[in-house]
């Protein structure tokens, strides 16, 4: 298995633990109060912002140590650049992911027109986001791994 | 995924080039070792420069690395 097959697994795992962690420490700290109240609009707010920053800080620190295990295990340097292969798989992991962000944004839109709480609109909109970039993972492990 | 109906001899050429490496290739095409086993698997068509740039690794015109269809001879 070669370098970048390897990374995108771990980002797929990656992806999928830091979104369940980060759902179990928020979990709790869901706001007693009505579903439209003030404070229910800023836990929303807060979840996508913290979750936004610890998803880039953790793939920092994950990708760290992914290069420091991959050059132990293997004695090969990662590589230090993407040739167009890699930035052809990237433009398609791109256009997935993105495909499934929009669907899942007018999910949430049609979720608001069919008069469901907005926090369904939320919970669709960060399920959408979760998923583009499981998507994204997927579609460069699946171009790794098959080609082009 | 299917085949792709551009193939190439570059597995081949590699060990009759004092058995060169994947690594070694990719240094002189200048591209990831990725590449080139997506290349050797025939999963991956090259651009045009890289084609140029791997048929000059090997010191040989492009089409005695690579071949269309089922023009496979070498």
């Amino acid at each position: 298995m070669t370098y970048q097959e390897k990374k995108s697994i771990v980002s797929l795992i990656s992806v999928i633990l830091i979104f369940g962690f980060f759902c179990l420490y928020m979990y709790p700290q869901h706001p007693r109060g009505g579903l439209q109240s003030t404070e229910t609009f800023r836990y929303w707010g807060s979840f996508v912002l913290v979750l936004t920053l610890v998803s880039i800080v953790a793939h920092i620190v994950i990708s760290i140590i992914f290069n420091i295990l991959f050059r132990i295990t293997t004695r090969e340097k990662e590589p230090a650049f993407a040739d167009e292969l890699d930035k052809f798989i990237e433009l398609k992991a791109h256009r997935n992911s993105f495909f499934v962000f929009i669907l899942g944004f007018l999910f949430a839109m049609g979720s608001l027109v069919i008069y469901q709480p907005s926090q369904a609109m939320f919970m669709i909109l960060i399920a959408s986001g979760f998923l583009s970039d499981v998507t994204g993972s997927i579609t460069k492990l699946y171009h790794y791994r098959k080609g082009i | 995924m299917g085949k792709h109906l551009v193939g190439n001899h570059i597995r081949k050429l590699r060990f009759s080039n004092n058995e060169m490496t994947q690594q070694q290739l990719a240094d002189k095409a200048g591209v990831t070792r990725q590449t080139i086993v997506a290349l050797e698997k025939g999963n991956y068509s090259p651009s045009l420069e890289l084609a140029f740039r791997i048929a000059r690794a090997f010191n040989l015109p492009l089409e005695e690395v690579f071949f269309y269809g089922d023009n496979s001879k070498l």
